[in-house]
């Protein structure tokens, strides 16, 4: 995708020069957006647009840029580009860095805007001028040398698109509240997943151990056999119970069909952790026949992508549980592209850590007990975020009705 | 007016000029001075002459030459190089004369009044081929006016004026393919009558043509346009002009409208 952004300014309403330059970039094989535009209160007053092009070529841009131009239409000025300076040493960005949004970013170079892939907030802008392309970098990854950008000239961050009819995403990143219709937004989750679906979009799924605990896990089971889970985000505990689960019918030593504690159940999860390391992983212990259920079976048969984030308190952990943060936080990264609704599920730290990798475009839906998690996330600036305040196991079973 | 005093096909810009296809010196000057005597004897026009420079035979299409506009006077700036040369001289005329000079940003190609007519309330500018648009915004400034741009379509119309002609308040002629849609729609919008003009005729340069109050002034063998505008009350005086349109000029090419005391001189 190419870009550019073109100023036309003049009487180009009454002489109808402004539907002309639109059609011409459509006509061409383009789309545009009027960023902005301002309307002469009288006749003799100018009015003037800053129109977006997007171009599916480089190619097609210059033609369009050409031939726009002869109506009037000219590129921004070149002051406008953005200022660039060498990273100076490994992991350390030059003084006064852009730091990002996590919406979606252009930035001028070279008089080009490039798109700055992928959207991600509290990073870096990195510049490449031999490729012409601009990229997010975490703080971690930059390198010596790297050209980064400084300060806000030629940034243009594009806001999000309000479409119409409003979705239930926009309308309820209102304030959190337990006291919202949840039946009608749990209905609407359900077709937003079906729709991500039917556009080949992923769906992530991110959650707690709690999950197992109120024995939600058969439903989380269900949506992955029915394919609507792509990429699965959680912790060393999540995993643990669930395997405990299916190994020994507790969780944290208490049956989940029972709701009774086992005699010396509190030994399970640690057993449970030492089949899996005698394994060699999860994937290892369903191949061989050792773990025959649950949503790390469902998973592994099912070809979900998941990424086990280790932490301090973790107890093993399982040979599959990520132990350096910045390498699981690379991974999440990595596997976030082209998710299109994430599903956050009765956890804090995970769906915060996932919520800063996230473009704002992702839709969001944050579940989950206590309403400070669900606020939390939705005051990260992730856009189109949801929140239900809500058992988990409810809201699955009831999930799972719809899909 | 400038006399055709060197006038002649020593180049070719637009498609009417072949320098195999010479036009008649003595001729031209005889047709132009049959337009003069129109103007000036019959109508009783003020006419003031500019003098004519060797080397710049298209002086004598003094339209092109810039903008007056009350005390004002916006040059032209030339798209070829052949005609640049023509500046200077016209701007000194405007100069001596007490009219404040406006100059355009040297890559805003404008030809004047080739390019920039009044209809009724509205300016009305062609840009494309000659003229860019970029000059219409600059020339509004200065005129703290609207105008607006058409799009002209066609090389054989290289100029407004070729394929546009104001009548009166809400009268023009025009010829309809030298302009590309959106510029159709809008003189649809802003002009209450559009005469149109078949292409045999334009090509006989109808629509350049001199509008002063119920007289028009055009080149001769345009029987359908005369009729039309006989019929609408007005009277056509044909002039021979058949050494210019060799040029691409005919009749309104050949005058710049000059205000004076603040009026406007002609129709």
């Amino acid at each position: 995708m190419a870009r550019s952004v073109v100023q036309l300014s003049g009487h180009i309403v009454d002489s109808l020069i402004l539907p002309k330059v639109l059609d011409l970039i459509v006509n061409l094989g383009a789309e545009f957006e009027i960023l902005d535009i301002q309307i002469g209160q009288r006749r003799a007053d100018r009015s003037a647009a800053r129109i977006l092009i997007e171009a599916p070529s480089a190619e097609i841009l210059e033609t369009i840029l050409a031939k726009i131009k002869e109506h009037g239409a000219l590129p921004l000025d070149e002051e406008e580009s953005v200022q660039v300076e060498p990273a100076p040493q490994d992991g350390v960005f030059p003084e006064g860095f852009y730091a990002t949004t996590n919406l979606n970013t252009l930035v001028r170079f070279h008089n080009q805007w490039l798109e700055v892939q992928p959207p991600e907030m509290d990073c870096g802008i990195r510049v490449d001028p031999a490729a012409m392309r601009a990229e997010t970098v975490p703080i971690h990854k930059v390198k010596k040398g790297d050209l980064i950008v400084i300060g806000h000239r030629g940034v243009k961050i594009l806001p999000i698109e309000r479409r119409v009819p409003r979705e239930v995403f926009e309308f309820m990143s209102s304030p959190v509240s337990s006291e919202k219709p949840k039946g009608l937004l749990i209905q609407e989750i359900a077709e937003s997943m079906k729709k991500v679906r039917q556009e080949s979009g992923k769906i992530l799924v991110v959650a707690g151990p709690s999950l197992v605990h109120t024995g939600a896990s058969e439903y989380l089971v269900e949506m992955i056999e029915k394919g609507y889970v792509q990429i699965l985000f959680a912790g060393n505990g999540l995993a643990v119970h669930d395997i405990e689960a299916a190994l020994y019918g507790t969780s944290l030593g208490v049956y989940l069909d029972k709701k009774i504690r086992s005699t010396e159940g509190h030994e399970h999860h640690l057993w449970a952790i030492n089949q899996i390391r005698k394994a060699g992983g999860i994937r290892q212990a369903v191949e061989q026949g050792l773990l025959s259920r649950g949503i790390f079976y469902t998973c592994v048969q099912k070809g979900v992508e998941f990424v086990l984030a280790g932490s301090i308190r973790d107890d093993g952990p399982l040979p599959d549980v990520v132990t350096d943060t910045l390498e699981a936080q690379d991974l999440m990264r990595e596997k976030i592209r082209g998710v299109g609704l994430v599903l956050m599920m009765a956890t804090t730290l995970h769906a915060i850590a996932t919520g800063n990798l996230l473009p704002a475009t992702v839709k969001t839906v944050c579940v989950d007990i206590n309403p400070a998690v669900v606020t939390k996330l939705a005051d990260r600036g992730t856009f189109h975020a949801m929140g239900i305040v809500t058992d988990v196991e409810p809201f699955l079973r009831e999930l799972c009705q719809y899909l | 007016m400038c006399p055709p005093l060197y006038y002649g096909i020593e180049y070719e810009i637009n498609p009417w000029m072949s320098r195999s296809r010479q036009s008649d010196r003595e001729l031209a000057q005889e047709q132009w001075r049959g337009l003069y005597r129109l103007l000036q004897d019959l109508l009783g026009i003020e006419v003031h002459l500019v003098e004519p420079r060797r080397g710049l035979p298209d002086m004598v299409f003094t339209a092109n030459a810039g903008l007056a506009w009350e005390n004002k006077f916006i040059a032209s700036n030339f798209r070829y190089e052949v005609r640049k040369g023509e500046s200077p001289f016209f701007e000194n005329w405007f100069q001596v004369r007490g009219y404040e000079i406006f100059h355009l940003p040297e890559a805003h190609f404008f030809e004047g009044e080739g390019d920039l007519l009044l209809c009724g309330d509205h300016f009305f500018a062609g840009y494309h081929i000659r003229s860019d648009i970029l000059s219409h915004q600059k020339v509004a400034e200065i005129l703290q006016r609207e105008i607006l741009s058409l799009e002209l379509a066609n090389e054989w119309f290289y100029h407004l004026d070729t394929c546009f002609c104001p009548l009166d308040e809400g009268r023009a002629l025009f010829y309809p393919p030298a302009f590309d849609a959106y510029a159709l729609k809008v003189l649809e919008n802003h002009v209450e009558a559009l005469i149109p003009v078949e292409e045999d005729e334009a090509k006989q340069f109808a629509c350049n043509a001199i509008a002063i109050g119920k007289n028009v002034i055009m080149n001769s063998g345009c029987p359908r346009v005369r009729g039309k505008l006989e019929s609408l009350g007005f009277s056509v005086l044909e002039t021979p002009l058949t050494e210019f349109i060799k040029a691409g000029g005919s009749a309104k090419c050949l005058v710049l409208e000059v205000p004076h005391g603040g009026e406007s001189g002609l129709g």
